[in-house]
């Protein structure tokens, strides 16, 4: 079983999350793995060892500070880890973002077939969800998106789909583009021995040369939206805070009343 | 005046409150037409596309395999080739056929979006993120978009004139998809309103130790629906479906109320763009009282009932 998880730097959750020039600000500070793409390092992981045998790849593609998302894979127990960074890279939207980890999954494919890629339900960062139907489309494989069970026998693929209003089965053949939900699984910790040999374990590192993408084919210059303005909004103002001292539900009443609520 | 298409979500085979949202926002983007995508309409429900402005009704004719996303993108491409702008519902399943239709046309695509308006010939979209706490705007610089938009961000108000809503079928072979549905397990519909619809939510978490009767009783009096943090749905206390979060059901009602909801960042993230904010929780300290318009530190058993009373009394009054 070979597989490729791919994993996204974000802005940890409890920071002080920003926008600089019209992009997500990220920082080595306060930056992490996705949390999300815990479980699709997990489902990646449980597939391999389940078969006895193979190999996961760890992918992310970013700035020098997004090699601490591949970092933090290995730390989980993935075998390689690779880093696509590259100056043009900068500003792509999802289209180009799906361009360059196609190239770099195709890299791995060609040197020896992968069965699947994982990847996480969404990066909590932006939430689209889009990339993993963008690769699976990129790469012409098959699309199995928002799997909260996965199960891998004979070259097929199966997932089962929470949707609201139906749960579905569904089934295609590999290799296939596989996105995990936070129901998937339940993540491992790193244990001490894997954090001191992801250590010294090397990181391939690849740029768009490498993989054969011209430059103006992705960025900023590529891209089919633009963010044109981006502000904090203000907070709430004039809240309101009570102790229950015996008529706080009559108070909560009256405030739903008099904002015509209730 | 160019044309809008909009994807009609149905349940049950009625129209959904957010499609009559998104032709409502279609109509001050061009001339909208909408697109249905499924065994045909009954005539009722054509009538009220009509009445909130689709011209067309575009029917292409599919069973559950459309439900595939590269066959309902296939699909919903055959409809639309005319169209500078494609409106839908921003749902996990939408954004999927939104991001494929624009592989296929070359659209820029915009989810999750709060609003939309023309600006210099250019859709301009407007987005909260970050938990809400960021304002961010959009320009889709290609010729073509996609806009997936929000439940409960535009009002439905029925156009002035209504639209004719003339029924055209569109012949379109559904490509071969390599995904195949093996099965499809119905989720019995929630009753009432569906949580990302609802103009009022309700939800319980960790305090309510599993036991929603004062949640589900605020709710009915107060016309919402019930929803839950991921604690609750993790417990088992309330079935998936309830859950908000961002990786759950995103809501912006009118009005939200937190019963035991700590606010982890991840619920925040669900809930945040509401309009009021109400929140009652033991803990003085919990993080959901910073975004509370108005915050009761006290115990679920002794202030719901007693905001229940006073409600009726109220109305009684």
């Amino acid at each position: 079983m070979r597989i490729l998880v791919t994993v996204k730097f974000v802005p940890d959750l409890q920071s002080q999350r920003s926008f600089t020039e019209g992009a997500v600000t990220r920082t080595g500070d306060d930056g992490t793995m996705n949390e999300l793409d815990e479980n699709a390092v997990e489902a990646a992981l449980q597939l391999k060892e389940a078969a006895g045998e193979g190999e996961v790849y760890a992918l992310t593609v970013g700035g020098d500070d997004a090699v601490a998302a591949v970092r933090k894979a290995l730390q989980l127990g993935v075998d390689h880890a690779i880093h696509v960074s590259d100056a043009a890279i900068a500003g792509s939207d999802v289209f180009g973002t799906a361009k360059v980890i196609a190239a770099a999954v195709r890299k791995v494919h060609d040197e020896a077939p992968l069965d699947l890629v994982v990847t996480g339900m969404a990066a909590l960062d932006g939430l689209t969800s889009m990339l993993p139907t963008a690769l699976a489309a990129e790469l012409d494989w098959s699309q199995l998106t928002l799997a909260s069970g996965l199960t891998v026998e004979d070259g097929a693929a199966t997932i089962v789909r929470h949707l609201p209003d139906a749960h579905e089965t569904v089934a295609a053949p590999l290799p296939a583009v596989v996105s995990v939900t936070d129901e998937a699984n339940k993540p491992r910790y790193p244990n001490f021995k894997l954090i001191m040999a992801a250590r010294s374990k090397p990181v391939t590192t690849w740029t768009l040369a490498d993989l054969g993408i011209p430059a103006e084919a992705v960025g900023a210059g590529a891209a089919r939206t633009v963010v044109v303005d981006a502000s904090p909004r203000p907070p709430r103002e004039n809240r309101v805070k009570v102790t229950d001292t015996g008529d706080a539900g009559t108070q909560l009443a009256d405030f739903l009343i008099e904002r015509g609520l209730a | 005046m160019s044309t809008v298409a909009v994807l009609v979500e149905t349940r049950s085979g009625e129209v959904t409150q957010p499609t009559f949202e998104a032709l409502t926002l279609a109509r001050t983007l061009g001339t909208p037409v909408a697109v249905w995508i499924g065994a045909a309409p009954e005539p009722a429900e054509l009538a009220r596309l009509g009445v909130y402005g689709a011209e067309e009704v575009r029917v292409v004719p599919a069973g559950d395999d459309a439900r595939v996303p590269a066959a309902a993108a296939a699909a919903l491409g055959a409809a639309t080739q005319d169209a500078a702008v494609v409106v839908m519902v921003s749902t996990f399943v939408n954004k999927e056929v939104a991001t494929r239709l624009a592989l296929a046309t070359g659209a820029g695509v915009v989810v999750d979006a709060a609003g939309a308006e023309l600006v210099d010939g250019h859709v301009e979209t407007l987005q909260t993120v970050f938990a809400a706490t960021w304002n961010v705007r959009t320009r889709i610089a290609a010729e073509r978009a996609i806009v997936a938009v929000r439940p409960n961000t535009t009002q439905a108000i029925a156009g002035e004139t209504p639209g004719a809503a003339t029924l055209v079928e569109v012949g379109a072979e559904l490509p071969e998809t390599r995904e195949a549905i093996v099965a499809i397990e119905p989720v019995p519909a929630p009753e009432g309103v569906p949580l990302a619809e609802a103009p009022v939510v309700v939800s319980g978490g960790r305090g309510t130790n599993g036991d929603y009767t004062l949640v589900r009783e605020l709710a009915d009096v107060l016309g919402g629906a019930v929803g839950a943090s991921r604690d609750a749905t993790d417990e088992g206390w309330i079935s998936h479906e309830h859950m908000v979060g961002q990786t759950g059901t995103t809501v912006t009602p009118a009005l939200y109320v937190a019963c035991g909801i700590s606010g982890a960042v991840h619920h925040r993230g669900g809930m945040q763009a509401s309009g009021t904010v109400v929140a009652v929780n033991i803990d003085p300290d919990a993080p959901i009282f910073e975004i509370a318009d108005f915050g009761v530190v006290g115990d679920l058993g002794d202030v719901l009932p007693q905001a229940i009373a006073r409600i009726h009394e109220h109305r009684a009054g």
